[in-house]
C-alpha cells in the first residue's frame, strides 16, 4: 500500500497558496473575472454577502515566521501582538495591492485601531471596521448588524461590485453551507482518526482555502476529504488527544503545530482559521437571506473570547467541544499580548478544572522560530495524559 | 504637601474646590461602606460611557473599578494586587487595571479610603471604547451573583455617529439597561428625574470646558494633564448630574479665573509653577504608580500640559457635546458614543492636531501605556501624523497605568530631558 | 592654552573629546566605565589630554619643518614608549596594592606571596615586548591588558605551585579598583614623556625640544559639557549637561556636515536622530524599555560563545547563508543560540542572522523617527562591527535607495564631540 500521489500534490498546492504572500491566485482571479477582491482579518465576516456581489473575499491571517518585518515594527510598541505588524508589512511592501478593500471585524482594540491606520495608509481602499454586535437580540443587535451589512453592500456596489440581490445571496449562502459542511466533516474525521488528518496538513488546506473562490475551496476540501479518508498508509500512534484553544486570530507557525504533534499530541479540535467553522450549521436558504445571515451570526456562532457571553457559563462551549471531540486534555495556546485570549484564559481554566481536564498553557508569536520549551512542555503534558489514562 | 503613601487626588492643592471635592468623595465612600446596612443599592461600572445620571435617577450608587485601581496605585498597593492576580493565572501581558482590581477584590475589597466596598447589586457593563471592559466584567461576574446589564456602544470607525448606531444604543438603554436597574432597585424609570440630572450635568460641563480651555492663556493657569486629573474627577466619576458637581465646577472656574487675573501658572505638587517654558499637548493616560515623580519631571523643566486627551476619556465636551435634558436617552447615547477612546485613529489625530494649534503648543508628547491597547495601538502612527500636520515635534515615552514594574524613572527622565532640550534648541534663537 | 571638553558617559565606556578654542579637535580619550563615574571621567579626560599633547607635539614638529613621514615615525615611537612607561607605573601601583591586600588576608596560603611576586616580575619583564613595534595588544585599557596577563600567569603559577588560582584572581579583582582610582598610577605626562624620550634610540633633535615645550604647557579648561547614559551622575553642574540625543546630532553634523539622519547603536540603547543643516535635532526615537537589539545584546552573545565582542563581526562576515532570527531579546539570547548550535547551524550563519536582527530593529526605529534621509551617519560601538555595517547598508539600499553612508573611525566619540562643541558655544569663544 502506498499513499495516493494526488494527496501529496494537493498538499503541495495548499502549501504554495499558504506561502504566497503576494496572493497570485487572487491576482489571477481578478485578471480572469475583472471582479473586486476584498481582504478580511480574523475571525468572521459574512463572506456570502461579498460573494453574492461578485466580490472575492480574501482571508488574511498575518505573516509567518519567514516574513521579515521592516516597516511594520515602526508602528507598534513591543507589548503589542505580532499580527498587525505583519499585516502592515504586507500592505506596505505591496503584497496586498491587489485588494480593493479591507474588512476589520471587531476582535479587539488592536485590530480596531488598525482599521483607522489602514484608512490613512491606504486611502484608495474601501476600509471598513465591521462592528459586529455584542447584543444578540434580533431587534437590537440584529437590527444594527443588518444596517451595517446593507451599508457594506452599498459601499461595495459603489465601488463597482454588483448590487446585492436576494437570489444571488441565497445561492452564495448555499455554496458556503456546502463549504462549511465539508470542513465540519474534516474536523469530525480528524476527531475519529487524527492520524488520517494531521493538523499541520489540515491547517494548510484551511489556510489555502482563504485565498480561493468558494467554488474552488469547496472542491479542495472535497478532494482532500476523499483522499485522506481512503489513505490507509497513515497508521495510528499512541498519542494524547488534545483540544487546542486560544489561536483564533494570530496563528502559530506550521513549525509550532508540527512540534506539538511530534511531542505526542493529536490535536482533535482547535481554533485555527475559525472562519470556516464560525457559523456552526447550515444557514437557511429560503426567506430573507440578509436576515438569515444576521440570525446565524446572532444565534449560531461559535463561542469566542471576542464575543460576549450573555447567557450561560463561560467555558461551557469549550467543555462541550472537548467532550464531543474526545479530548483528553486542553492546550491553551494564545498569542503573546492577545487580550481576548489571555483575559479569557483564567475563566476557561476554571471551567476546564471543574470538569477535571488536565491542561497546560503557553504563548507564541506568529514569527516564533524556537519551540524547544514548548516541545518539552507539550511532550511532558502528552506523557502525563497517557500515563493517567493507562493507570 | 502630603507624602506619596497617603496621596489621593484631592491632596495636591488645598484650594476651596479641592476641599469640596475631597469631602464629596469621602461622603460617597461613606455611603458605599454603609450600603450593606442602609440597604442602598450599588452598581459597578466604567468611566468612559458612564451612565451616572441614569444611575442617580435610580438612586443606585456607582463603584468605578478603574478609579479604584488607579487609587490603589497611588496608595502603593497595586504591585501587591497585580501579583495576587497573576498568581491566580492572569497573564502578565494583560491590562493591569483588571489585575489590580481582581487582586484588590481577592484581598478583601478595601477601597481607596480604607473602607470595604460593598458587593454590587448590578454590574453595568457599558462597553465603550475598550475591549477589555467586556472581559473585566465577565471576570467579575464570576465573583458576584448579580445581574449584568450589557450596553454595547459601537465604535466611531468612520469618524461619525450614524442614526443606526444611536438607535442601537438608545434601544439597548430602554430594553436592556433600564429594566435591569428597575429590577435591582425596585423603582420605576423616572424620566423627569433623569432630565433634572442631565440639566445639572450640562451646567457643570460648561464650567469644566471653560476651565480646560483656560489653558489657551499664556501662561496657562492650569495643567491640563496632571492637574486635569483632579479637575475631571467629579464629572468622570460618580458626581456628574449632582448639585455637588455643579457647585464644584462653579467654584473651580472662579479659582481659575482668579489665577488668570493674577497671571499665575498652574498649581503643582511643589507649589505654583513660576515660569512656563514649554507648552505641551499630551496623549495617553498618566502613570499612576509614580504620578508625582512623573509630574515633577515636567515641572522641573517648566513644562505645562495645555491640553490632553486623557482629560477626555470620560467625555469629549470641548467639541460641543452637552448632555441634553430634552433628549435624555439620545443624549446619553451620544455621550457614550463620543468618548475619546471610542474615536477612530484619524479622528484622534484631528483632535490632537487641533489642540496643538489652538493651545499654541510647542510640541506634543505621547505616554504610551502597556496596559491599554485601546489607547496605545497605533500611537506611533499618531505621532508621525500629528508631527506632519502640526509641524511640531512629538515625543514618545512608555510606561504603564498601575504596574510599577513598567515605570523606569531613569529611562523616562532621559527621554523627557532629551525631548525638552530638543524643543529648546529648535526655538528661533534656541539656546546652545 | 585653553580648551573645552565634552564627556560622554556611556554604559560600557566613557569618552572625552578636547577642543582647542578654535574648535579643532586636540585629543580624544576613552576608558571602561567600570569604576565610579567620577574616576571614569577623570581617566577619559586624562587620556584625552595626553592625546591632545601628542597632537600638539605633532604640530610643533610640523612647524619645525620635519617631514610628515619622519614625524609620524618619531611620534609613534614616542607614543609606544610613553604607553610602556605609563603601563610600568600602573604596574608598580598594582604590585603595591596586591601586596597590601595580601597582607590583609586572614589566612595566607603558603607560597602565596612568592607567587604574587613571581607574577608581577613576569609582567614587568614583558612590558617592552608588549609595546614593541608591531606588537598586538588585545585592548588599550590597563584593566583588560594587565588582567588577561595576570590571570594567565596566575593560572600557570597555580598549576606549578599548587597555590589557589581563585585566591590569586581575587587579589587582582580588589587591587585593580585602586589602580584605576589612583592618580599615581596614571602618572604625569611630563615624567612619562621624558622617560620615554630617554629610552628611544636615534631621536631627531627636534623631538626633545617639542616635548619640552608641550609637556610644560599649561592646559586650562574653560568649558565642559557632559552627556551620555550616566550624565546625571557626572560631576558637572546641571547647566553643563546635555542629552546624548542633542550631542550625537551635533557631533555627527560636525564630522559629516551633510548628515540628516543619524543612527547610534550603543551598549544600552539605540537612537535614531534626524538633524537639520545646522546639526539641530528635529526628531528622535529611542529603543523600547528593554535592551533588545542594542550593543549589549552582542555582548551577551559574545559571552555565550566565549568570544571577544570585536570578534563577532568578522566571524559573521564569513557567513554565506544567514539564519533567520526573529527575536533580539537578551533574556532568550543564550537559549536560542544553544538550540541553534545544537541543530547544527553554523556559528557564522547564526551570528550573521543575529547582526541582521539587530539592524532590523534599528530600521524600525529609523522609520519611527521619520525615515532615512541623505546623508546617513552611523555611530556608536556597533558601527565598528563589519557585519552590522554590511547588514545596514543592504537594508538601507533596499528601503531608501542609494545614499551616502558615513562611518567615522572615531564614531565612538560622536557624543563627546557634540558635547565639547556645546561647551565651546557656552564659553562664547566661538559661536
Amino acid at each position: 500500500m502506498s499513499a495516493d500521489p494526488r494527496l501529496a500534490a494537493l498538499v503541495d498546492r495548499a502549501d504554495r497558496l499558504y506561502r504566497d504572500y503576494r496572493l497570485s491566485s487572487v491576482r489571477d482571479w481578478k485578471a480572469r473575472t475583472g471582479g473586486l477582491a476584498v481582504g478580511y482579518m480574523p475571525i468572521y465576516v459574512p463572506r456570502e454577502l461579498l460573494h453574492a456581489q461578485g466580490v472575492l473575499p480574501v482571508g488574511l491571517m498575518g505573516g509567518r515566521d519567514d516574513l521579515e518585518i521592516i516597516k511594520g515594527d515602526a508602528y507598534y510598541q513591543s507589548y503589542i501582538c505580532h499580527i498587525p505588524r505583519s499585516t502592515i508589512e504586507l500592505g506596505l511592501n505591496g503584497s496586498l495591492d491587489c485588494l480593493d478593500g479591507m474588512l476589520f471585524p471587531a476582535i479587539c482594540d488592536v485590530i480596531r485601531n488598525l482599521s483607522g491606520m489602514w484608512q490613512m495608509l491606504f486611502p484608495g481602499m474601501l476600509v471598513r471596521y465591521l462592528d459586529v454586535p455584542q447584543n444578540f437580540d434580533r431587534d437590537l443587535g440584529g437590527r444594527f448588524y443588518r444596517d451595517d451589512l446593507e451599508q457594506l453592500a452599498r459601499d461595495l456596489a459603489a465601488r463597482g461590485a454588483a448590487p446585492l440581490d436576494a437570489d444571488a445571496l441565497r445561492h452564495s449562502i448555499s455554496l458556503y453551507n456546502e463549504d462549511r459542511r465539508l470542513v465540519r466533516e474534516l474536523y469530525a474525521l480528524r476527531g475519529r482518526a487524527p492520524w488520517k488528518v494531521p493538523t499541520h496538513e489540515l491547517y494548510m488546506v484551511l489556510r489555502a482555502a482563504l485565498v480561493l473562490p468558494v467554488e474552488e475551496s469547496t472542491a479542495l476540501f472535497r478532494t482532500y476529504l476523499e483522499l485522506v479518508t481512503h489513505d490507509d498508509t497513515r497508521k495510528p500512534l499512541d498519542q494524547a488527544r488534545v483540544l487546542l484553544t486560544g489561536s483564533f486570530c494570530e496563528q502559530p507557525s506550521i513549525g509550532l503545530i508540527r512540534t506539538l504533534e511530534r511531542a505526542g499530541c493529536y490535536i482533535v479540535d482547535d481554533d485555527f482559521v475559525q472562519i470556516h467553522r464560525f457559523i456552526q450549521s447550515d444557514i437557511p436558504v429560503d426567506g430573507d437571506p440578509v436576515e438569515n445571515l444576521v440570525v446565524a451570526f446572532l444565534t449560531d456562532a461559535m463561542a469566542s473570547p471576542t464575543r460576549y457571553v450573555e447567557t450561560g457559563v463561560k467555558g461551557d462551549d469549550l467543555i462541550r467541544r472537548a467532550e464531543e471531540g474526545g479530548a483528553e486534555g486542553i492546550l491553551f495556546c494564545a498569542a503573546s499580548f492577545c487580550d481576548p485570549a489571555l483575559l479569557d484564559q483564567p475563566m476557561l481554566v476554571k471551567a476546564v478544572e471543574r470538569r477535571g481536564f488536565p491542561w497546560t498553557a503557553f504563548k507564541f508569536s506568529e514569527n516564533s522560530g524556537q519551540f524547544q520549551v514548548i516541545r518539552e512542555q507539550a511532550g511532558t503534558f502528552a506523557d502525563s495524559i497517557k500515563l493517567w489514562s493507562g493507570a | 504637601m502630603t507624602t506619596r503613601q497617603t496621596a489621593t487626588p484631592v491632596d495636591v492643592q488645598k484650594d476651596a474646590s479641592q476641599v469640596r471635592q475631597k469631602a464629596m468623595i469621602a461622603r460617597h465612600f461613606d455611603r458605599l461602606a454603609a450600603a450593606p446596612d442602609t440597604g442602598e443599592k450599588t452598581v459597578y461600572t466604567f468611566v468612559p460611557g458612564n451612565l451616572t445620571e441614569l444611575l442617580l435617577s435610580f438612586d443606585i450608587l456607582p463603584v468605578l473599578p478603574e478609579i479604584n485601581a488607579l487609587q490603589s496605585a497611588m496608595r502603593g498597593k497595586s504591585a501587591e494586587y497585580i501579583s495576587v492576580a497573576e498568581k491566580l493565572g492572569h497573564s502578565e501581558d494583560v491590562c493591569t487595571y483588571v489585575k489590580s482590581d481582581i487582586g484588590m477584590l481577592k484581598s478583601g475589597n478595601i477601597g481607596p479610603t480604607g473602607q470595604r466596598l460593598p458587593n454590587p447589586d448590578v454590574l453595568l457593563l457599558s462597553y465603550t471604547g475598550c475591549f477589555t471592559f467586556m472581559k473585566w466584567f465577565e471576570l467579575l461576574r464570576e465573583e458576584y451573583d448579580c445581574p449584568v446589564a450589557m450596553l454595547h456602544v459601537p465604535y466611531q470607525a468612520d469618524g461619525r455617529v450614524t442614526e443606526s448606531m444611536r438607535r442601537y444604543v438608545v434601544d439597548q438603554l430602554r430594553q436592556k439597561v433600564i429594566p435591569v436597574l428597575e429590577q435591582a432597585t425596585g423603582r420605576a424609570y423616572d424620566e423627569d428625574r433623569l432630565r433634572e440630572c442631565l440639566a445639572r450635568s450640562a451646567e457643570a460641563e460648561d464650567d469644566l470646558v471653560w476651565v480646560l480651555q483656560s489653558a489657551r492663556h499664556t501662561p496657562s493657569p492650569i495643567d491640563a494633564y496632571f492637574g486635569a486629573v483632579y479637575y475631571v474627577g467629579p464629572i468622570f466619576s460618580s458626581f456628574r448630574g449632582t448639585p455637588d458637581a455643579v457647585a464644584y465646577y462653579r467654584e473651580l472656574r472662579a479659582e481659575i479665573a482668579e489665577r488668570i487675573r493674577l497671571g499665575q501658572g498652574p498649581v503643582t505638587p511643589d507649589g505654583d509653577l513660576e515660569t512656563e517654558r514649554f507648552r505641551i499637548v499630551v496623549e495617553g493616560p498618566p502613570n499612576w504608580t509614580s504620578f508625582r515623580q512623573f509630574w515633577k519631571m515636567f515641572v522641573d523643566e517648566g513644562a505645562v500640559a495645555v491640553a490632553s486627551t486623557y482629560a477626555k476619556v470620560g467625555g469629549v465636551y470641548d467639541t460641543g457635546f452637552r448632555h441634553d435634558p430634552s433628549h435624555p436617552l439620545e443624549s446619553l447615547a451620544d455621550y457614550c458614543l463620543g468618548c475619546y477612546t471610542n474615536l477612530s485613529l484619524p479622528s484622534r489625530i484631528d483632535l490632537l492636531t487641533r489642540y496643538v494649534k489652538e493651545y499654541s503648543a510647542d510640541g506634543f508628547l505621547i505616554n504610551s501605556v502597556k496596559s491599554c491597547n485601546s489607547f496605545s495601538a497605533g500611537q506611533l502612527h499618531i505621532l508621525r501624523e500629528v508631527e506632519a500636520r502640526s509641524g511640531r515635534p512629538g515625543g514618545f515615552i512608555e510606561s504603564d497605568l498601575v504596574d510599577p514594574r513598567y515605570f523606569s524613572a531613569a529611562n523616562i527622565k532621559n527621554r523627557l530631558e532629551s525631548y525638552f532640550q530638543m524643543l529648546e534648541q529648535k526655538r528661533p534663537g534656541g539656546a546652545a | 592654552m585653553r580648551y573645552t571638553v565634552g564627556i560622554d558617559l556611556g554604559s560600557t565606556t566613557t569618552k572625552a573629546v578636547v577642543l582647542g578654542d578654535d574648535g579643532t579637535i586636540l585629543g580624544r580619550g576613552i576608558t571602561n566605565s567600570r569604576s565610579n563615574y567620577d574616576v571614569a571621567c577623570q581617566v577619559a579626560l586624562g587620556e584625552a589630554l595626553i592625546n591632545a599633547r601628542f597632537s600638539l607635539i605633532d604640530g610643533e614638529l610640523a612647524r619645525s619643518g620635519l617631514a610628515a613621514d619622519l614625524r609620524a615615525r618619531q611620534l609613534a615611537r614616542l607614543e609606544r614608549a610613553f604607553r610602556a612607561e605609563q603601563y610600568r607605573s600602573q604596574l608598580r601601583v598594582l604590585a603595591k596594592e596586591l601586596r597590601r591586600f595580601l597582607a590583609r588576608l586572614l589566612t595566607k596560603p603558603k607560597g602565596l606571596g612568592k607567587s604574587v611576586d613571581q607574577i608581577v616580575a613576569s609582567m614587568e619583564a614583558e612590558v617592552d615586548d608588549l609595546y614593541a613595534e608591531g606588537a598586538r595588544r588585545k585592548s588599550d585599557f590597563f584593566r583588560d591588558l594587565a588582567g588577561s596577563r595576570y590571570l594567565a600567569l596566575a593560572e600557570a603559577e597555580a598549576r606549578a605551585t599548587g597555590v589557589g588560582f581563585d585566591t590569586l584572581a581575587g587579589l587582582f579583582d580588589k587591587a585593580i579598583l585602586d589602580v584605576e582610582n589612583s592618580p599615581e598610577a596614571a602618572g604625569r605626562f611630563e615624567d612619562h614623556a621624558r622617560a620615554a624620550l630617554a629610552g628611544i634610540p636615534e631621536v631627531d633633535e627636534r623631538l626633545p625640544a617639542a616635548v619640552d615645550r608641550v609637556a610644560t604647557l599649561q592646559l586650562e579648561q574653560i568649558g565642559s559639557v557632559g552627556t551620555g547614559y550616566g550624565r546625571q551622575r557626572l560631576p558637572f553642574p546641571e547647566g553643563q549637561i546635555r542629552s546624548e540625543i542633542l550631542c550625537h546630532g551635533l557631533g555627527a553634523h560636525a564630522m559629516f556636515p551633510g548628515t540628516r539622519t543619524v543612527l547610534d547603536i550603543g551598549g544600552q540603547d539605540t537612537k535614531a536622530i534626524q538633524v537639520d543643516d545646522q546639526g539641530i535635532v528635529t526628531s528622535f526615537q529611542m529603543n523600547d524599555r528593554c535592551a533588545a537589539g542594542c550593543g549589549r545584546y552582542l555582548g551577551y552573545i559574545a559571552d555565550e560563545m566565549s568570544l571577544g565582542l570585536h570578534e563577532l563581526g568578522p566571524i559573521a562576515s564569513l557567513s554565506t547563508s544567514p539564519v533567520r532570527i526573529n527575536s533580539t531579546c537578551t533574556v532568550f539570547a543564550g537559549a536560542e543560540l544553544r538550540e541553534r548550535l545544537s541543530l547544527g547551524e553554523k556559528r557564522e550563519d547564526i551570528l550573521a542572522g543575529l547582526h541582521r536582527a539587530i539592524i532590523l530593529r534599528a530600521m524600525s526605529l529609523l522609520a519611527r523617527s521619520g525615515g532615512v534621509k541623505d546623508e546617513f551617519t552611523f555611530t556608536g560601538g556597533v558601527a565598528k562591527n563589519p557585519a552590522a555595517v554590511t547588514a545596514l547598508q543592504g537594508l538601507l539600499a533596499e528601503n531608501y535607495g542609494e545614499l551616502t553612508v558615513n562611518i567615522s573611525d572615531d564614531s565612538i566619540y560622536t557624543g563627546a564631540l557634540g558635547a565639547a562643541l556645546f561647551a565651546l558655544r557656552t564659553t562664547g569663544v566661538r559661536s
